[in-house]
């Protein structure tokens, strides 16, 4: 199975559109993944039907036995989080905070802290009319969102049954999510576009793909809105020896399709043309067909 | 005053509305735009300055060979894998490190010491004579975004005006971005993503008690679920900027359009006057 991530530096250049188009117009058995576990949108687009939904607990969290406390306040002391506050005149720990590094439960000289499970998002299984998808909603506010992205590219994993590849849509940025979902992937789909803060994501972005081994692709959205800037971003590409899988056109069905719930590629449209072109490139590149 | 811009959704236009309106209260006031999207730093291209740069270190363990004995107490405390005691030796993952100093406090011997390594830095620079621009910058490869957002923010402490400007998400550095915030302003943009990262974005600030206010961007004029969704959650639309060519053009090559196209300065100066309202 070949595995697949759509992923983009900068937010907002047109990920999960990619990502969902291709699901739509791929033509091989393929299981889905919503890697960026943040602001999950994929499942928007593809109706999907939930299979199974389960707790996802992150690292464990201290939790202090207000019977046991003797008020001596060490472990804020001790914790390099600044995790536990005193409230209501009692030591707690502030889970929005805890890291779950245990320093507290260590050091408590009355043994008052244990570490406990912690809940901080859900994990989900669906089926959809394009292939199974993982999918995950972190509960605001959480850590651990690059263990949720190694879950979820594990269910996908468990519900790849047939499947020839793993399109995973992916988060912005280049840190922890980022590096979970790029790690163990054999290709990299970057959709950046011709703005200056694009172009500036994609190099670091590059950088930090380097580290992996992927074969990186790039797709240029919307590359007709700066045609200056989209071509230092061809040069960019050609300097890098990264290859161009194609350039989507400004168009507004594609805003049209995702208020309507459904991938672009449902419709006759100037972008619906370049992503079969760019289906065709990268599919055939990855031997996919 | 302390103002957060935040927006769940990547890319809704964060980073321009910051830029803007950082741009138009330098004209009248002091203020530190403080780039918290540490992962991928933009508001430099729309500010070029000469920089001045401070690294920003973690502390990780690094062990005595001569006094440990290899019991392996510090890779069974170690709940993030940053340890492993192998036969002689003791393997160190510095990149999975949390900088806990749970290893150091629990080594029976002695043997470990917590030294710096460098994650990321931080850059200064003053673009205009009344802004000063603080960004935090994540090396490559490196995971510890919440140590470089919270540096970035050190160096603003005690100015009297700061804007924060945050990373796409609802995780941690969102979290460490907007605390002890007054003011959250999200921006957002009328599509199905826009709302449902909207929804998400208020649900932090709501959770963190920080008030919050919303603008629409690139607005197709097709608002009404945003609008409608504001209404519910008391959420004041402050702006709404509409998609134009003329705009786009003008951000993608890292103008300001407050700066560049007419009749923009007045609206980002009604729209810093709103937020400057609900100051503590």
């Amino acid at each position: 199975m070949i595995r697949l991530a759509v992923i983009s530096g900068k937010g907002g250049t047109g990920k999960t559109m990619v990502a969902a188009a291709l699901a739509d117009i791929g033509g091989v058995p393929q299981v889905l993944a919503d890697c960026d576990v943040d602001a999950a949108n994929l499942a928007l687009l593809l109706d999907p039907r939930r299979l199974t939904t389960e707790e996802f607990r992150g690292l464990e969290v201290g939790r202090i036995d207000h019977d046991l406390c003797s008020d001596c306040g060490i472990c804020a002391d001790r914790c390099r989080f600044g995790a536990i506050v005193h409230r209501d005149d009692a030591w707690v720990v502030d889970t929005l905070h805890c890291e779950g590094c245990g320093v507290c439960a260590y050091v408590c000289p009355m043994g008052a802290i244990e570490m406990v499970p912690h809940v901080c998002g859900e994990i989900y299984t669906s089926e959809t009319d394009l292939g199974n998808l993982a999918h995950a909603r972190l509960f605001p506010g959480s850590g651990n969102s690059g263990l949720l992205v190694v879950e979820v590219k594990k269910r996908a994993v468990a519900l790849s049954e047939g499947a020839d590849l793993m399109l995973a849509d992916g988060p912005p940025g280049i840190g922890c999510p980022l590096i979970a979902t790029v790690s163990g992937m054999n290709a990299v789909l970057i959709v950046t576009e011709p703005g200056i803060a694009a172009l500036h994501d994609l190099e670091r972005l590059v950088t930090v793909c380097r580290r992996f081994e992927v074969r990186i692709f790039v797709v240029i959205n919307r590359f007709d809105l700066a045609d200056d800037i989209c071509r230092d971003i061809e040069e960019f590409c050609a300097k890098e020896d990264l290859t161009l899988a194609g350039k989507i056109p400004f168009d507004p069905v594609v805003v049209e399709a995702v208020r309507a719930g459904e991938p672009v590629t449902r419709r006759e449209s100037r972008a619906t043309d370049a992503l079969h072109g760019i289906r065709d490139r990268l599919y055939s590149d990855l031997g996919l067909i | 005053m302390k103002i957060a811009i935040a927006s769940g959704k990547g890319g809704t236009g964060k980073s321009t509305v910051a830029a803007n309106l950082a741009w138009v209260l330098a004209r009248s006031r002091d203020i530190v735009l403080v780039d918290c999207d540490v992962e991928e730093p933009n508001l430099h291209l729309y500010f070029p300055a000469e920089e001045t740069d401070v690294p920003v270190t973690a502390l990780v363990p690094e062990i005595d060979f001569e006094r440990c004995n290899f019991c392996g107490e510090c890779g069974k405390f170690c709940r993030f894998g940053a340890l492993a005691v192998v036969k002689d030796t003791v393997l160190t993952f510095p990149y999975l490190c949390h900088s806990c100093g749970g290893c150091a406090l629990v080594c029976p011997r002695g043997a470990i010491k917590e030294v710096p390594r460098t994650i990321g830095k931080v850059s200064c620079s003053r673009p205009l004579p009344r802004l000063v621009l603080i960004t935090g910058v994540l090396n490559e490869g490196e995971v510890l975004a919440p140590s470089v957002i919270k540096a970035a923010k050190v160096f603003a402490e005690g100015h009297p005006l700061i804007m924060y400007d945050a990373s796409p998400g609802i995780a941690c550095p969102v979290i460490d971005t907007l605390e002890g915030s007054d003011y959250c302003l999200l921006v957002t943009e009328s599509t199905p993503f826009g709302l449902h990262d909207l929804r998400l974005a208020a649900g932090v600030a709501e959770e963190l008690g920080i008030p919050a206010g919303v603008v629409i961007n690139r607005s197709d004029g097709k608002d009404e679920e945003t609008v409608a969704f504001c209404r519910e959650h008391d959420l004041p639309i402050l702006a709404t900027i509409p998609f134009s060519r003329e705009i786009a053009s003008i951000q993608n090559r890292g103008g300001l359009i407050a700066r560049d196209l007419p009749g923009w300065e007045e609206r980002f100066a009604a729209l810093s006057d709103a937020i400057l309202e609900v100051g503590p």
